[in-house]
C-alpha cells in the first residue's frame, strides 16, 4: 500500500470507527464528551484527509480560496450549525443528521481548515484564533449561566461541566498565544513572507 | 477568471448556503432548542393524540379518548422525583384552584401521566395527589397499561426521559394542553401556573 493510500485509509478508517454503534455510544451519553471530543476529533481526522487529495485537486482548491478566505467561512458556517443545542439532539436522535455529522465536520470543516491555514495571512490567522478563543468563553457562560438543559438529551450538571471545561480551554489558549506574542518572534520567517499566497 | 473573483464568489456561495441552511436549522432564527422546536411545531400544527389504555389512581381502566368532550391539562411525571414533578404536582394543586369553576363543571380535567409505570401503581399515583394537597376535584393520576402505550404517548407528547444516573430521572418538565377533540395544541412551562391557568381561561372564554 503507498503512503497516500495509507493518508487516505488510516482517517477515513477512524472516521468509520467514530461512527460505530459502540463508540458512538460512548462519546455522546456525555454532552462534555461529545463537544470536547468526538466532535474535534472528527474534524482533525478531515484535516489528515486533506494530505491525502492529490497534488491537482489542491492546485485546483487553491485557485478559489485566495488567502484561505472560502476554507475559513465554509469550517466557521459548519461549525456554527453544530454548535445549536438543537443540531446536538438531532445528531444523536435522527440517523440522517447523524449521517450529516460525521460527513460534515470532517470534510467541511477539518479538511478546509487544514487547507486553508496554509494560505492565511498573519491577520487573519490572529482572527482565527481570537474568535476561538471568544467562541469557548461564549459557549461557556452560555452553558453555565443557563438554569435549563439547553440539550434534551442531556442533563443540567453535564451541561455546566461543559461550561467551565469551555471556559478552561479557552483561558488555557489565550494564555499559550499571549506566552507567544510576549516571549514570541515577530518576524515571519523569511519563508514564511515570500510565499505566494 | 482571476482567482480572487473565484473566491469571492466561492465565498459568497458558502455565505448563502450557510445562511439557508441556519435559517432552516432554526426555523427561520426563532428556535435554539429542542424543546422550543418540540413546542413552535405543536402550537403551529396541534397533534391528534392517540388513544392509550390507561389506569387511574383508584385503579380503574380507561381510555385516554375517554376524556374527549373536556379541555385536559397533562403533566407527566413519576412518583419517586424528587425534582421537577414536585413542581408540576405543586402546579397541580394550584391550578384546582385557580381553575376551580371549570374543573368543578366538567370542561377541563388535569390529569398526570407516571413515565414509570412499573413503579407507580394506584396506591403511589394516589400517594402523589395527597401529597401535593389534592382539593378533591378533576385531577387525575393515571399510568399507561402497557409499554407500547407509553412509548405512544412519549412520542406524541415530545417525551424526553433521561436517566439521571443516580436511579432517578430527568424529563422536559412542562404541562400540555389537550383541546375537546382530543388535539395537543399547547405546552407551558413547569413552575408557572398563574399563565397556565390564564391561557386555560381564555380558550375557555372564546
Amino acid at each position: 500500500m503507498s503512503v497516500r493510500a495509507l493518508l487516505w485509509w488510516l482517517p477515513a478508517g477512524a472516521i468509520a470507527l467514530l461512527a460505530s454503534p459502540p463508540l458512538r455510544h460512548a462519546l455522546e451519553t456525555s454532552m462534555t464528551a461529545q463537544m470536547l471530543l468526538q466532535l474535534p476529533l472528527l474534524a482533525v481526522l478531515g484535516g489528515l484527509l486533506a494530505a491525502a487529495l492529490p497534488t491537482h485537486v489542491r492546485t485546483a482548491l487553491a485557485r478559489w480560496d485566495q488567502g484561505g478566505c472560502s476554507g475559513l467561512l465554509l469550517a466557521s458556517v459548519t461549525s456554527l450549525l453544530w454548535m445549536l443545542p438543537r443540531a446536538l439532539d438531532a445528531g444523536v436522535d435522527l440517523p440522517w443528521v447523524a449521517g450529516a455529522k460525521f460527513l460534515s465536520l470532517p470534510l467541511l470543516v477539518g479538511m478546509p481548515l487544514a487547507l486553508s491555514w496554509p494560505r492565511m495571512g498573519f491577520v487573519l490567522r490572529g482572527v482565527v484564533c481570537m474568535e476561538a478563543i471568544a467562541s469557548c468563553f461564549r459557549l461557556g457562560w452560555l452553558f453555565l449561566a443557563t438554569p435549563q438543559q439547553l440539550c434534551s438529551n442531556y442533563l443540567l450538571g453535564d451541561q455546566q461541566r461543559l461550561g467551565y471545561a469551555l471556559l478552561a480551554i479557552g483561558g488555557g489558549v489565550f494564555v499559550l498565544l499571549l506566552g507567544r506574542l510576549i516571549g514570541g518572534r515577530w518576524t515571519l520567517p523569511a519563508g514564511e513572507a515570500r510565499r505566494p499566497r | 477568471m482571476p482567482n480572487r473573483l473565484r473566491t469571492l464568489l466561492a465565498s459568497l456561495c458558502i455565505v448563502a448556503a450557510g445562511g439557508a441552511a441556519l435559517w432552516v436549522a432554526t426555523d427561520g432564527l426563532r428556535v435554539f432548542t429542542t424543546e422550543t422546536a418540540r413546542r413552535v411545531s405543536i402550537r403551529a400544527t396541534p397533534r391528534l393524540l392517540p388513544d392509550v389504555a390507561l389506569q387511574d389512581d383508584a385503579g380503574a381502566r380507561f381510555a385516554l379518548a375517554d376524556l374527549r368532550g373536556r379541555w385536559l391539562l397533562v403533566d407527566f411525571i413519576y412518583t419517586r422525583c424528587l425534582s421537577w414533578c414536585n413542581v408540576l404536582g405543586g402546579d397541580f394543586a394550584q391550578l384546582q384552584q385557580r381553575l376551580a369553576a371549570p374543573l368543578r363543571d366538567g370542561s377541563l380535567r388535569l390529569l398526570s401521566i407516571s413515565f414509570d409505570p412499573a413503579h407507580d401503581a394506584p396506591a403511589e399515583l394516589a400517594a402523589h395527589k395527597r401529597r401535593f394537597g389534592d382539593h378533591g376535584i378533576g385531577w387525575t393520576a393515571a399510568r399507561p397499561l402497557d409499554a407500547a402505550g407509553l412509548a405512544t404517548l412519549g412520542h406524541a407528547f415530545g417525551l424526553k426521559v433521561v436517566e439521571d444516573g443516580m436511579g432517578g430521572y430527568v424529563h422536559n418538565a412542562s404541562i400540555a394542553l389537550v383541546d375537546p377533540s382530543g388535539r395537543l395544541v399547547d405546552v407551558f412551562d413547569a413552575g408557572a401556573p398563574r399563565q397556565v391557568a390564564a391561557a386555560v381561561q381564555r380558550r375557555l372564554a372564546q
